[in-house]
């Protein structure tokens, strides 16, 4: 075992937030020593795949109360509307800080930064480079860390395990997939920024590292989930692989149309029609392919995205890669054709607990991004609101990580913590078993995809369940196969399985819970929105062993402005 | 409808030193990509071959190797359009670190000599800055670079000389320095010309082909050996200026 390495802050997860997290910290404090452990190289992170763009309430004709206002109705009045109120007041400086920084936002014939319309916002206000939006974000945060040497970067190193003693957080271990070595790490503050838990389904536009892992690891740390049970499905993605064909495209004036050549979401949302927020218009195409509205192809049903009518100009200008990604991988081309869509998971509204500061309940453990749930989403994620929220909230974390770090002493997780997770690991490695991971998780995700999908009830819930109790089990007695260390994906799959488990059972318990509908949770047998026992929090956190059924707490939703009212498009 | 193919995966294991080729035979329909073709070897086989991937959309830049001899990303290369049996090698000029994965990290770190940011230390902005549409296509190509090193693969100078910054840290630059709203131009163009920088490329262009995001950076480093004589004349003349006005006063 190398010698425990030392950093004031530890970041896992080199996404938007995390990147945006380092560099805020680096630049409140040159002394202090910050690395970022990312399973994968940076810019590999799933922030590249976000395309149509970051919101900002930066229009001449907008401003920051109609930005928290349609955010907070889109949350159907779950987000805590102090949280809102302070991510939309800081989400324009974040613009023009990365605008400084070189990021090429799309500009209007002026040279003014352009806004496009989203779902759900009552103003163009969502700020844009092309349609790579993420990307373009991720590159520039990611090239801007080479400016300061305080930063450093653990590229390719998987985080199995937080240590915490009886004052909070103390470091981290993590596989070094290169050398195929283990490594302690101790920190005054760690930033959690690693993202959703996506891949737990199996029809999902999240790249396959989505996996929860940091959700999972401040769970078994100690630290509270919030509103788990609440998960995204965007409307538009390619069937079989999931890939994601951005809002954008409505946004600039492109329609949904079913098999009868209709227009349909006149019958669903028709003031706001294809701008209508995610859960309603994915509620709708289900409720299409139900009435025999769909189109039947190879891979399932699906609804035709038709922006011929823009014109292959626009289309080029301002949607390049959905033309690409239609044509590389559907074979249509949008220019020509209408583009087939059907709804795929998306987004984890639910994770970490935070306040605004990015503080969890785990002192000097930190959070940022889709991990964490401060929450701004409430029960449905407004489109564009996630890259400013990984800007807003991966800003704060670093500023109150370096904070936390300037006050504190470090202090090292023990050598009796760093023995039992050297040696859990080595078990999963040499553990004498017949079941195949891969297999498990490929359950797991349909399990998901069946049981916790767009449409929920009790039934389901309960014996989906009892299916990831039953896979739990079955877990217990994997076999690895590969036993070389270095860059071994067969134990990072089944590490990553490991920690989707409990998330699924977490995620399927709360929805279990919530006997209501709200946002992106809908239930057939309670299918109304119930403000008198449910408009608050669910908060789940570890009770005993890591084994045992977690304990769940509720927490009023904070309420300033707005007072709960119907949700009508 | 599917198809047979012969998967031919060259290995490489750490541990032992061993080099072998795996031969897989697998039925592919037609949209299945050498990246699925491989999840699939590495799922049902238990094959347990290491590569990298993310996206599966052609974004990320994870999974670049050699299929059939040439550099491409495995998530956007479907069989169909591939000749039986389909080779897949690891990417070139990076030393192997085990099967499909290779070292990429001093070809990232030469990034550093591309100075990748703008001179702004400013860590709140509440002004714009105007950019004009004409302004932004200048920058509009290189920017679009992925960093998934197949340039870098393709190049034969890189191959021989490592200290060569290479064609992915030279887009960069020069995406940069086109950027209106940069000012460290001069600075990044001293440690461009300098030793290691764009005067090593002799213009091959294999960068340019194999880049699947069309960012050309041989383009970009003729351009920038333009901006680079320029530089090297203005710096040569500067002195002698300063000198001349200063003996006027």
């Amino acid at each position: 075992m190398n010698p425990i390495k030392e950093h004031d802050i530890l970041i896992i997860g080199g996404g938007g937030a995390g990147l945006r997290a380092a560099l805020s910290a680096a630049q409140l404090d040159p002394k202090l020593s910050i690395a970022i452990l990312s399973k994968v190289y940076p810019t590999r992170s799933h922030t590249v795949s976000a395309e149509g763009g970051c919101a900002a309430a930066v229009g001449k004709d907008d401003n920051i109360k109609n930005h928290a206002e349609d955010t907070i109705i889109g949350s159907d009045y779950l987000a805590d509307q102090d949280a809102v109120e302070f991510f939309v007041k800081h989400c324009k400086e974040e613009i023009l800080l990365l605008e400084k920084w070189g990021c090429p936002w799309s500009r209007s014939a002026d040279g003014a930064i352009a806004v496009r319309a989203f779902g759900g916002m009552s103003k163009k206000r969502t700020v844009f480079a092309a349609d790579r939006t993420g990307f373009f974000m991720l590159h520039n945060l990611f090239e801007r860390t080479y400016l300061h040497p305080n930063i450093h970067r653990y590229n390719e190193w998987y985080v199995t395990k937080l240590f915490t003693d009886d004052k909070g957080v103390t470091g981290v271990m993590a596989i070094h997939q290169k050398e195929g070595e283990m490594q302690a790490f101790r920190a005054k503050a760690v930033i959690i920024a690693t993202g959703g838990a996506g891949k737990m389904y199996k029809n999902s536009t999240n790249s396959v590292i989505k996996t929860g892992d940091g959700m999972y690891l401040a769970y078994d740390a100690g630290a509270a989930l919030k509103d788990m049970e609440f998960v995204q499905f965007h409307p538009t993605a390619l069937p079989k692989t999931g890939i994601l064909i951005t809002e954008a495209a409505r946004g600039e004036g492109g329609y949904l149309i079913n098999n009868k050549k209709e227009r349909f979401l006149k019958d669903y949302v028709p003031e706001k029609m294809e701008l209508g927020p995610r859960d309603m218009i994915t509620r709708a195409i289900i409720s299409e392919y139900r009435k025999g509205n769909g189109f039947n192809g190879p891979y399932g049903k699906y609804v035709e995205l038709d922006i011929r009518h823009l014109g292959e100009k626009v289309i080029n200008e301002k949607l390049p890669q959905i033309r690409e990604l239609a044509i590389e991988f559907m074979h249509t081309d949008p220019v020509k054709m209408p583009i087939p869509v059907t709804p795929a998971q998306h987004y984890t509204m639910g994770g970490i607990s935070t306040d605004i500061k990015g503080q969890t309940t785990v002192p000097g453990l930190f959070a940022a991004g889709e991990t964490a749930c401060v929450s701004i989403n409430g029960a449905n994620r407004l489109g564009s609101n996630s890259l400013a929220e990984c800007l807003v909230f991966g800003a704060q974390a670093g500023k109150y990580a370096a904070t936390h770090a300037q006050k504190n002493k470090v202090r090292s997780p023990s050598a009796g913590q760093i023995k039992t997770e050297t040696g859990r690991i080595e078990k999963i490695l040499t553990n004498e078993g017949n079941e195949n991971p891969f297999k498990i998780r490929d359950e797991m995700q349909e399990t998901m995809d069946h049981h916790a999908g767009i449409i929920k009830n009790e039934k389901s819930l309960s014996s989906g369940i009892e299916k990831i109790k039953h896979l739990q089990r079955q877990f217990t007695k994997i076999k690895i196969n590969q036993n070389n260390t270095v860059f071994n994906g067969e134990l990072i799959t089944t590490l990553e399985l490991a920690g989707m488990l409990k998330l699924a059972e977490i995620t399927l318990l709360a929805a279990s819970r919530r006997r209501e509908s709200r946002g992106a949770h809908y239930r057939t047998d309670y299918p109304k929105r119930n403000d008198k026992k449910f408009l608050n929090h669910l908060l789940i956190s570890k009770s005993g062993g890591i084994h045992m059924t977690p304990s769940i707490k509720t927490e009023p939703v904070t309420i300033t402005k707005w007072q709960p009212r119907e949700r009508k498009y | 409808m599917t198809k047979k193919y012969t998967i031919r995966i060259r290995r490489y294991d750490p541990q032992t030193g061993k080099n072998w080729y795996d031969i897989h035979n697998i039925y592919a329909e037609r949209r299945m990509t050498v990246l699925d073709a491989l999840n699939q070897i590495n799922e049902h086989e238990r094959a347990g071959i290491s590569y990298r991937s993310s996206c599966r959309m052609s974004i990320c830049g994870s999974c670049g190797t050699i299929v059939n001899g040439k550099s491409v990303l495995m998530c956007n290369t479907f069989l169909k359009d591939l000749e039986d049996p389909v080779t897949i090698e690891p990417l070139r000029n990076f030393a192997i670190v085990k099967d499909l994965v290779v070292d990429t990290d001093a070809a990232m770190e030469k990034l550093r000599d591309a100075l990748p940011y703008t001179t702004f230390s400013i860590t709140k902005s509440r002004c714009e800055s105007v950019q004009t549409p004409k302004q932004l296509e200048k920058i509009k190509q290189t920017s679009q670079c992925i960093k998934c090193m197949l340039c870098v693969s393709a190049c034969p100078i890189y191959g021989l000389d490592y200290n060569f910054m290479g064609p992915a840290a030279a887009a960069i630059a020069y995406r940069y320095n086109k950027d209106s709203r940069d000012h460290v131009g001069e600075k990044r163009l001293d440690s461009l010309t300098g030793r290691n920088g764009v005067w090593k490329c002799n213009f091959v262009g294999e960068c340019s082909n194999v880049c699947p995001k069309n960012v050309d950076p041989a383009g970009a480093i003729q351009k920038m050996k333009v901006m680079g004589v320029l530089h090297c004349i203005k710096s040569a003349l500067k002195p002698k200026l300063k000198s001349k006005s200063k003996s006027k006063k």
